[in-house]
């Protein structure tokens, strides 16, 4: 039963949001080029983490393959920025990136916990090599250059994947189906005998999210103007979207996103100081999360409740 | 041989056992009911050392054990089997029993005691070389009995050992746990099945809600009209 | 017309024969139940009904049609719904989630969530776990573990259900409580298939019983046959 008071939040939250696209969208008007490349990058990193947690968040499928969905939508810019306009080759990154999802997922979700996540390590590795070997055995070339996209262009297409990837999200959560891969995430077993398919859900869920970091690997690119396999299918980007997941929490909708705007800004301003060993802070923190705080931020706030609970009952009245 | 002094014990912020006091003489077997939920499990964790109660004691021989680590707690002589038949799945039925001679006394003993075992239970010599989780549910109890019997401890507590077994087996069970007190072992023993908990424990406690509401000698408990109502089902 | 039949079905781990050439029949309406000593197959032979696991030879039957080597989730739709010896409901889910899910997902018409949450509030309601439906199943004490499976099983509208050892771990008012649900169950009009070793259960409730010895079917027959049968007692029952 909604409340005066939920009713009031949700009215709240959603006069926020429209508040904050409002601003968003209007972003290049008045603010520093800088500061719209910057967001840029936030933006892309929410995607990735957001997309992340929309699969392995509630079916605890630890994938290490954003990687690989990003790099294919990079190089799908690469190979065919120059013919397509940049609408369509944003699409068939995203299209390109649900295929080999749907491949991958289709051999590999069978496989338990642990399997499936060094087999999706080796998936980024993988398909670096074969597209090197291509490249080189073929085109000639190790890398490639991108045809360029203005900051401003760049910007307004990764807040549409963004919101995009949003409502996808939102939707699948609050659907029967978010409620389905929460109870695959629960016992799998179980989950099949209470009617839910799961192998095809999964399938499905996991190449749906591959769709957003394959659009936004393609946009990214434009940015980026020259990409080679080693940039491409970075390592990096699915430990970055896994770290910015898991800090944020994921018991909350909006915590991967809190945890990718954090982690986004602190890398952008230690990578400038310690160019070095800012990833080293970077695993220090994963560790420290999973070790004082596996809910994540969003997981302090009832954490910091109950503690504050016990010292009240154990001193009462202060 | 075992008192438990006014133990207050929590479960994260929720309290489960409040002011419980009890104790266990040598070759005794103790029966503790109650229905579930009602702590009883909380308070074999507290004996033996797998949660630190918030207040009161526990003395073992004379020596203070509140707090102490559980593997502490094994060595000095205490064993606690815990219910669901928690057995280590991907070791043989075999490495299952040798793990429970770790304690440096036991392991000394392990050929022996493991013959022991085996006799009590031809089932798991039968099973031997199988892994533990090919097992049925009951087969699998049957070797979380046996794991730590290995120990060779001077007090034994049960949680549910009869949990999922068959009436032939139920038997077998109680026959065995009687044995262990005949040979001057002394036995803790949690029980659903309170009919046969009362017939073969000398004394027994009744735990509800976390309190110990009801104690005395078994033939007095049977006939008492709370427990008669509460767990017989009369 | 049985509606669940099996024949011969065989099922093998490793060298070991876990279920030997066992022929079963339930009929519709009745209460059948399961038993035998530890070891004996009969968790294995659900698994092998509820199509977690696949039969070697033999066929099983559901409703004249057969069942054997679909998934799980197929022969969940198809009206025959099981509880697990461990309890395997959804921990951090809700109690009222852990049954929402099953009632949206195990029927073959698609329910809209308001009739979903419908018959999710009835059955907790019928199984007596109402006032506890926003918990965390984790939090639930046993017993009431074991009605939320149960509610979860039969918000997939089974035609008819395994229970796989429901009386495990209660004591006997709760047992009388478990003997109630099953009657009330019955007289919704599911077919019951059970396994136990809580005898006096068993007895009162079941119209017929089979009993399972090392994978083979021992013997089969009505509660008072089985009772005073030779080769049961000496395995099973004892004394």
């Amino acid at each position: 039963m909604r409340t005066h008071r939920t009713i009031l939040k949700s009215l709240g939250g959603l006069v926020l949001l429209v508040l904050a696209m409002a601003l968003l969208a209007g972003l290049p008007l008045y603010a520093s080029a800088y500061t719209v490349i910057l967001i840029t990058s936030i933006l892309m990193y929410i995607i990735l983490a957001m997309s992340w947690a929309m699969f392995s968040g509630p079916t605890g499928y630890i994938s290490l393959a954003p990687a690989a969905f990003f790099g294919v939508g990079i190089y799908t810019a690469a190979v065919l920025g120059l013919e397509l306009p940049l609408p369509l080759v944003i699409l068939l990154a995203g299209v390109g990136s649900f295929c080999l999802a749907l491949l991958v997922g289709g051999l590999t979700l069978r496989l338990k916990g642990i399997y499936f996540v060094i087999f999706t390590i080796g998936l980024v590795e993988l398909i670096k090599n074969l597209v090197l070997w291509y490249e080189v055995t073929f085109t000639g070339t190790r890398g490639r250059f991108v045809v360029p996209v203005d900051n401003n262009t760049v910007y307004h297409v990764m807040l549409t994947i963004l919101v995009l990837l949003l409502l996808t999200a939102y939707l699948i959560r609050r659907s029967r189906f978010g409620l389905a891969l929460q109870s695959i995430g629960e016992d799998e077993q179980a989950a099949a005998h209470v009617g839910v398919n799961v192998n095809p859900l999964k399938m499905i869920v996991f190449a749906v999210s591959a769709v957003f970091m394959g659009a936004a690997g393609a946009i990214m690119a434009t940015r980026w103007s020259y990409v080679d396999p080693y940039i491409a299918f970075n390592p990096l980007f699915s430990f970055m979207a896994v770290l910015m997941a898991i800090f944020g929490g994921l018991g909350k909708f909006y915590g991967p996103m809190l945890g990718a705007v954090i982690i986004a800004y602190l890398e952008e301003t230690l990578i400038t100081r310690f160019p070095y060993y800012y990833m080293l802070i970077f695993g220090l923190v994963l560790v420290a999360t999973i070790l004082f705080l596996p809910g994540g931020l969003v997981g302090l706030a009832p954490k910091l409740r109950s503690w504050t609970a016990r010292r009240e009952r154990a001193h009462p009245g202060g | 041989m075992l008192q438990v002094c006014n133990v207050n014990a929590f479960y994260g912020k929720v309290q489960a056992l409040w002011d419980v006091s009890l104790e266990i003489h040598e070759a005794e077997l103790v029966a503790l009911v109650g229905s579930n939920g009602a702590g009883k499990t909380t308070l074999l964790k507290t004996i033996s050392g797998q949660l630190r109660p918030a207040s009161g004691n526990v003395e073992f021989l004379g020596r203070r054990i509140e707090g102490l680590p559980p593997h502490v707690v094994v060595e000095l002589g205490i064993c606690h089997i815990p219910e669901g038949a928690r057995v280590f799945p991907e070791m043989t039925v075999r490495e299952n029993l040798d793990m429970g001679a770790y304690p440096l006394s036991a392991w000394k003993q392990k050929e022996k005691t493991r013959e022991q075992v085996y006799e009590l239970f031809p089932l798991l010599k039968e099973r031997e070389r199988q892994l533990a989780r090919t097992l049925s549910g009951g087969e699998r109890q049957m070797l979380a009995i046996g794991r730590g019997l290995m120990s060779r401890p001077r007090l034994c507590l049960f949680d549910e050992p009869s949990y999922g077994l068959a009436p032939l087996m139920v038997k077998e069970i109680f026959r065995i746990i009687q044995g262990l007190r005949e040979q001057g072992n002394t036995v803790f023993l949690i029980e659903q099945n309170v009919r046969r908990a009362l017939e073969i424990a000398d004394r027994a406690y009744v735990l509800e809600n976390g309190r110990i509401c009801l104690a005395g000698a078994c033939g007095e408990l049977a006939e008492s009209e709370f427990v008669q109502k509460a767990y017989l089902g009369l | 017309m049985h509606i669940l039949e099996g024949n011969a079905v065989t099922k093998h781990f490793g060298g070991l024969a876990a279920v030997s050439h066992v022929d079963f029949a339930v009929d519709p309406g009745q209460v059948v139940g399961l038993i035998g000593p530890n070891g004996a197959g009969k968790t294995t032979l659900f698994n092998l009904i509820s199509g977690a696991l696949v039969p070697e030879s033999g066929t099983i039957r559901f409703q004249e049609a057969a069942i054997t080597g679909l998934k799980p989730h197929l022969i969940c739709r198809k009206g025959l719904a099981r509880t697990f010896q461990s309890v395997r409901i959804f921990p951090h889910l809700s109690a009222h989630a852990n049954v929402q899910v099953a009632a949206l997902f195990g029927r073959t018409d698609r329910r809209s969530v308001a009739e979903a949450n419908q018959e999710t509030v009835e059955l907790l309601e019928f199984v007596g776990l109402s006032g506890l439906e926003s918990l965390p199943a984790k939090d639930l004490k046993l017993p009431s573990q074991k009605r939320l499976e149960v509610a979860r099983a039969l918000a997939t509208q089974p035609q008819l259900l395994l229970l796989d050892e429901l009386m495990a771990g209660l004591n006997p008012t709760e047992v009388a409580g478990a003997m109630d649900l099953v009657y009330r169950i019955r007289d919704r009009g599911v077919t019951l298939f059970l396994i136990e070793h809580v005898m006096k259960a068993i007895m009162s409730v079941c119209d017929r019983i089979m009993v399972l010895h090392h994978g083979e079917k021992i013997a089969e027959g009505t509660p008072q046959e089985i009772a005073t049968s030779r080769a049961v007692v000496d395995v099973y029952l004892g004394e």
